[in-house]
């Protein structure tokens, strides 16, 4: 990935991500919040993994961040009204937020393989990701898929019992 | 300026930041929830990273950990599921997205 690329999506990503935070209207952060997905899918792109971000777009920024919007907008929600905050708790996660960035930048600071630039992939080399990983996935991990496909299942349940009006 | 792993790493790292820093700061339940979903990502964005470095015999990336960002993806999917299914009966209940208002296990 050029690097002129990789600055812009990553601001993209980071920026949309402080706007998530930051917006009053949960509206606005839901979709900020998708265009931060969008950058994060470019990224993925740029890393080679086509099948990974176009799952992304599809999966997240389409279907998940829909159903966001469906029941901010199911719940009517309005900028929040201002409350009376309590400094000291805000003070406390803002300064485990930053003690962790800190320790963040500390590790990578001394993670020695990450100062390398990424290998070149073999000239002539086609990346054929939706085969090697549906490969993987169906041979290597074929148990895991099975229980992952249970999972499902029994969200689908579960939110079909939360969603039911009177529970007997 | 090469783009190295690290760069992605730290992109990774400060987007689970921001995430982390959304849970701790804002009071609106549904935000909260943005922000785990953030985090999330933030992992995946790692995992892909160490995917392309990682490079096989072959020299194409270990696709191992795309396979598991293929099952974070699943398995988030079916929490907002389950989370805003729980948020909406909350929201019956109580008529309040807003964390201060629902204290009732709060020692």
């Amino acid at each position: 990935m050029s690097p002129i690329l990789f600055w812009l999506f990553a601001f993209m990503t980071l920026v949309f991500g402080v706007a998530v935070v930051a917006n009053r209207n949960p509206v606005a952060s839901a979709l900020s919040l998708v265009v931060c997905f969008l950058g994060l899918a470019a990224l993925f792109a740029g890393l080679d993994a086509f099948f990974v971000g176009v799952i992304q777009i599809l999966v997240y920024a389409g279907a998940v961040m829909v159903l966001f919007l469906f029941i901010i907008m199911l719940l009517d929600l309005r900028v929040e009204a201002r409350r009376k905050i309590n400094p000291l708790a805000y003070a406390g996660g803002g300064a485990v937020a930053l003690l962790f960035a800190a320790e963040l930048w500390l590790v990578l600071k001394r993670f020695v393989p990450g100062h390398s630039p990424f290998p070149d992939l073999p000239t002539g080399a086609k990346i054929d990701d939706v085969r090697a990983i549906g490969t993987t996935l169906f041979s290597t991990h074929n148990l895991p898929f099975q229980v992952v496909g249970v999972l499902i299942l029994v969200a689908t349940i579960g939110v079909v019992i939360l969603s039911k009006r009177e529970l007997k | 300026m090469n783009i190295t792993l690290n760069h992605y790493l730290a992109v990774s790292g400060l987007l689970f930041t921001i995430g982390f820093a959304g849970v701790l700061l804002r009071r609106n339940i549904i935000i909260i929830f943005m922000c785990l979903e953030l985090m999330l990502n933030a992992a995946n964005l790692s995992l892909v990273a160490f995917s392309r470095y990682n490079v096989g015999a072959d020299g194409l990336p270990n696709y191992n950990a795309q396979v598991l960002v293929f099952f974070i993806i699943t398995v988030a999917a079916a929490e907002v599921a389950v989370g805003l299914a729980i948020i909406v009966a909350l929201f019956r209940a109580r008529a309040t997205t807003h964390v201060e208002d629902i204290a009732t296990l709060k020692f």
